[in-house]
This record gives structure tokens, C-alpha cells and sequence, in this order.
């Protein structure tokens, strides 16, 4: 079973702010064999909106973010996207520690 | 480092207090973050607006914490040097409760005893509350302390704000007591420049070379008498605005100075080698007619356009359809209230008179015989004896409102006369002779019917004619 995971990037860190964020980074995880693929995606420019639209595209269920609205949490959620948010420091300590919950 | 930042501060004291508990009795979110932009310290209040607890954030990056839109796009930390003064900004934060939250941040540099950057401290405002307030305010027929619900003023109102949230210079024009000062102050409350200082400068008000002194500073030794160095309106307005009042008046010299400010934000005070980058908000004001001092060759038409970014006109009392009344009504209960009367309000007569008096003074001149006139006035309504003379005897008084006027009115016939009275000057014993010989003339001599026309008794024609020796 593969996981798509999605998490807004600042450098090398969670992006502090969802809707401020242009770099995405995108993880296919295979649950069983721990295997991944990763890709970074630049936006052209920063919004909530286009965040929230490229999670549905890419078929994401779960969102790894910083400061996320209210508005748009809610609209994640019942997109039946799992939201992680008010996440700190770099990406692959913020990864590693939701992928620990979420199994 | 970043131990002895929080030890130091400790120890400012004789005895030992807590900087948690000084921090924490601080209605401020505040932080301490070293060099590297790490959290050293966090007080209560920035715990309730961020939504984080002190233990889980210390060492993280103050962005990951703050989440502020500025730290991501343009920290203001970054930017700061050892002799970098505060930075004060406007933005936003989302908190951990998924609140986006406007605040303003002011940020300022840590220095230890070498004069080395130990760090930095930041306050962060909630202006939730400043927000709601602006809403509630801008409902009124005002805004900031303006009154006037005329269409002129509405515009005003509404391009206002528009102006305050920019950055440019703004040239304010309008007559005496338009309110010039009052939109200077009105735009700087309005901006995001609002926490920081606003001061102002009447260049019209000091010599040529103590406005130079007044306005960039000077330095210790200067000139003769300088004793000490002075920091000067420009620095004193750093991070805020500076108004210049009757900008018209300034010293041509010092007009090159501004110039020169206006281009690259640096002020160089008398005296010193080094110049200071100042980030001051520019607001003229003048009731000149500054073209025409262009056209004069007595200001500088470089500075004209550089001041005249934004231009705001405001419009003289006698163009503001209906605000009149208003403004009435308005300093009648604000100075009930101060002078502690109850004056219940305007007879007919002298609403009469304050409508067609033409305000040279406008809203300053309109304040002035409100607050005459009560003073005057000890109850009951305001007549027109309790207004000042000079209104009573100005030219555009409105016809019947004294007892001569009517009885003008009543015998139109003697009006050219009364108009010639004023041109040949003459004494009024010499034009009540005039009158009496012109009634005489005009009955035939019949005392009786001249008397009539003339409004008087027969004993009093009788008298008058004695005393005239007309016989």
C-alpha cells in the first residue's frame, strides 16, 4: 500500500507557513517496504488555495505543514486528508515523526 | 553566549530577580532570540498569542515559532547591524490555534558590553482589538478627529486610509484652520507607522539656522553653544512621521537638505563626518499657493514634485455643504461637557448669521466663537448678543437682523443715502440733519408725517430740530 505524503517546504525545513510556502516537497511512501520517492515541486506563486488543489491532484493523505489556517485545515480534513501541523525543524525529522503516528 | 545574554540581565539588579517574572508582567508578547535566530526566551503573553509553551519552543528558529508573514519574506532581524535603530512592522502571524492574526513587531538589537550583537528582542502587538476599533470608527461621519459629512469630506474619508497605508510623501494644502494638522496626525495614526513617533515642525516658526539644528541635529561642539549633541526631528521621528507644517516658509538652503533626505534617507547633522539612514514618513503642510512660490523662485520646484506624491486638498469651510451645522453642534456639546454649561442651542437669528458668514478662518475661526459665545452665554439658547462683535459687523450679515436694517427696510428710500453716509464719511449728527431736512422736505414742512417716515415721536422730531436749529 503506497502513502503520498505532502509537505510544504521553507529550504530544508517544514515551511513555517502554509499559505507563504512555494516549494513542495512530495513523498510516495510504500508502507510494507519502507520504500520512497520524493519530488520537489516549485509553485509559481504562494497560496493556500493552489496548496490545497495540488494535494487533490496528487492523490495526497497526508499533509505535513507548519501554521496552516483554520478555513483550510477544515477543508483538508474533509477532503479526508490527514493534517499534521504546527511542525518544527527540518522536514525528514517532521517526516519521520508523523510516519511513527500514522502506522 | 546565550547564557550569559539571560545572566546579565539577571544580575542588573542589587538582588537577584527572575527575568521570567519581569517578562511575564509585560502585556507584550515578547522574545529574546541570540544571534542565529534562536529562541532564548519567551514571556507569558507571547505564549497566549503564538499558542506555543516556552519549553517546547526554546532553541527553535524564531520563524518556526512566530510564523510571521515578514520572517519568511523579509525578517527585519537579517537586516540589523550593530548601529541598526529599531525596526517596527506591521504583519501577521498564524498561531498554533490556526488564528491569523495581525500584529505589529518591533525588533531591536542586544548588544553587550564590547558593543557586540548578543542578540535580539522582539515585541509582538496583537491588533485585533486596534482593527475592530478602526471599523467601528470609520461608520461615523468622521475620521480620526475630523468632522464633516459633506460629499467633499466623504471623499476625504474615503481616500484616507488609502493614502496611510503607503509609504510616500504626502503634501496636505487647504486655508487656514482646514484641519491640516488634524489629517498630518489622522494619516499617521492610520498607517503602520502608528507606534512610532509623529512629530512635528513648524518651519515657519524658527531662524533659518536653528531649523537646520531643529530639524537634522548637530553634533557636540558643532558651533558655539553647541554642548552637547542633538539628535534632531529627523532621528527623533525614525521609524515614524515627520510633519512639516507651513512647508511653504522653509529656508531655500534647507529645502536642498531635504531634497537630499527625500532621495537617499540619510541626514548628515551640522557638524558630523557621518550621516544616519532615518526611515521618516515625509507629510507637508502649507496654505501657500506653492506653484506659485515656484514661479516666484521662492521654493524649489524639484522639491515641489518630490513632496507632491500624494496631494490632499482640503476644502474651506464655506465649500462644505451642510458640515457647518454639524460642526456646530458637534463643539457645542464638546464644550458643554468642558465648560461644564448646558446651553440648550442656537436662537434662529444666529444660526442666521453662522450660516452666511463666510469662515476666513474656517473650522478654527467657527470653534473660536462657539467657545465665545459660551462663555458669554450663561443659559438658555445662544443669541446673537452672545456671539463676537466683528461677526455682527461684518459685511455679509443677513438683512433685518438688527433694528436698523428693518427700519431700512421700512423706508427704502433713505437706503442710497445710507450707502453715501459710508462713502463721504461723514458725522452722524450730519446725516441725522440730512434725514430730518429730507423728511421735512418731502411732507412739505408737516412735522407729523416726517416724524412717521422717520420712525420717531413729534417731540422727538421737535427736539432733534432744536437741536439742529432747524426751524
Amino acid at each position: 500500500m503506497r502513502k503520498k505524503i505532502i509537505i510544504p517546504l521553507f529550504g530544508n525545513e517544514v515551511a513555517p507557513r502554509f499559505d507563504l510556502a512555494t516549494e513542495v516537497l512530495v513523498i510516495s511512501l510504500e508502507l510494507q517496504s519502507g520504500e520512497r520517492e520524493e519530488k520537489t515541486m516549485v509553485l509559481p506563486q504562494a497560496s493556500s488555495e493552489q496548496l490545497c488543489h495540488l494535494a487533490l491532484t496528487e492523490g495526497a493523505q497526508v499533509v505535513i505543514c507548519g501554521g496552516i489556517e483554520e478555513e483550510y485545515f477544515r477543508y483538508l480534513v474533509w477532503k479526508k486528508i490527514q493534517v499534521f501541523d504546527s511542525m518544527m525543524g527540518s522536514w525528514e525529522s517532521a517526516f519521520d515523526s508523523t510516519i511513527s503516528k500514522t502506522l | 553566549m546565550e547564557k550569559s545574554l539571560i545572566k546579565n540581565i539577571k544580575n542588573l539588579a542589587a538582588s537577584t530577580i527572575s527575568i521570567d517574572d519581569i517578562l511575564d508582567k509585560i502585556p507584550l508578547g515578547i522574545s529574546l532570540i541570540d544571534k542565529n535566530r534562536r529562541i532564548l526566551l519567551v514571556n507569558r503573553s507571547f505564549e497566549a498569542l503564538t499558542g506555543f509553551i516556552r519549553t517546547d519552543v526554546l532553541g527553535y528558529p524564531c520563524w518556526q515559532v512566530l510564523r510571521c508573514r515578514h520572517c519568511i519574506k523579509d525578517c527585519p532581524v537579517l537586516r540589523m547591524g550593530k548601529n541598526t535603530e529599531n525596526a517596527c512592522i506591521e504583519s501577521d502571524i498564524i498561531n498554533k490555534d490556526r488564528q491569523l492574526i495581525p500584529i505589529r513587531l518591533n525588533t531591536a538589537v542586544l548588544k553587550n558590553q564590547d558593543d557586540e550583537i548578543v542578540g535580539f528582542i522582539e515585541t509582538v502587538e496583537d491588533l485585533r482589538p486596534i482593527r475592530e476599533l478602526d471599523s467601528k470608527i470609520s461608520q461615523a461621519f468622521s475620521f480620526s478627529q475630523l468632522i464633516g459629512r459633506s460629499p467633499q469630506m466623504e471623499k476625504i474619508y474615503q481616500i484616507l486610509p488609502i493614502f496611510a497605508q503607503s509609504d510616500s510623501s504626502v503634501l496636505i494644502t487647504g486655508e487656514t484652520g482646514t484641519g491640516k494638522d488634524m489629517v498630518a496626525e489622522a494619516i499617521h495614526q492610520a498607517s503602520s507607522r502608528a507606534k512610532s513617533p509623529f512629530i512635528k515642525i513648524n518651519c515657519g516658526a524658527l531662524p533659518e539656522n536653528l531649523l537646520e539644528s531643529e530639524l537634522f541635529g548637530h553634533q557636540k561642539g558643532a558651533f558655539t553653544g553647541a554642548i552637547e549633541t542633538k539628535p534632531g526631528r529627523f532621528r527623533l521621528a525614525h521609524n515614524g512621521t515627520l510633519y512639516l507644517t507651513e512647508i511653504g516658509d522653509l529656508p531655500l538652503t534647507l529645502q536642498v537638505k531635504l531634497l537630499t533626505f527625500l532621495d537617499d534617507q540619510i541626514i548628515h547633522p551640522v557638524g558630523s563626518t557621518t550621516g544616519f539612514q532615518a526611515d521618516v514618513r515625509i507629510i507637508g503642510g502649507t496654505h501657500r499657493n506653492l506653484e506659485k512660490m515656484v514661479r516666484d523662485g521662492q521654493f524649489r520646484e524639484d522639491l515641489l514634485f518630490r513632496l507632491n506624491v500624494v496631494r490632499l486638498h482640503l476644502p474651506p469651510l464655506r465649500e462644505r455643504q451642510g458640515d457647518c451645522r454639524l460642526l456646530m453642534d458637534h463643539f457645542l456639546n464638546t464644550l458643554n461637557m468642558k465648560l461644564s454649561k448646558r446651553i440648550d442651542g442656537f436662537s434662529a437669528d444666529t444660526l442666521a448669521i453662522l450660516n452666511n458668514y463666510p469662515f476666513p478662518g474656517n473650522v478654527r475661526e467657527l470653534k473660536n466663537i462657539i467657545e465665545y459665545s459660551m462663555n458669554i452665554c450663561q443659559e438658555g439658547k445662544l443669541n446673537t448678543e452672545h456671539l463676537p462683535a466683528y461677526i455682527l459687523e461684518s459685511d455679509t450679515q443677513p438683512e433685518g437682523f438688527n433694528d436698523f436694517s428693518r427700519h431700512e427696510r421700512k423706508h427704502p428710500k433713505l437706503e442710497p443715502e445710507a450707502a453715501d453716509h459710508h462713502k463721504d464719511r461723514q458725522t452722524w449728527p450730519d446725516r441725522e440733519r440730512k434725514l430730518i431736512m429730507d423728511a421735512l422736505l418731502e411732507t412739505s414742512g408737516r412735522r407729523n408725517e416726517a416724524a412717521d417716515i422717520l420712525g420717531w415721536g413729534r417731540s422727538t422730531l421737535w427736539r432733534k430740530m432744536k437741536q439742529y436749529q432747524i426751524s
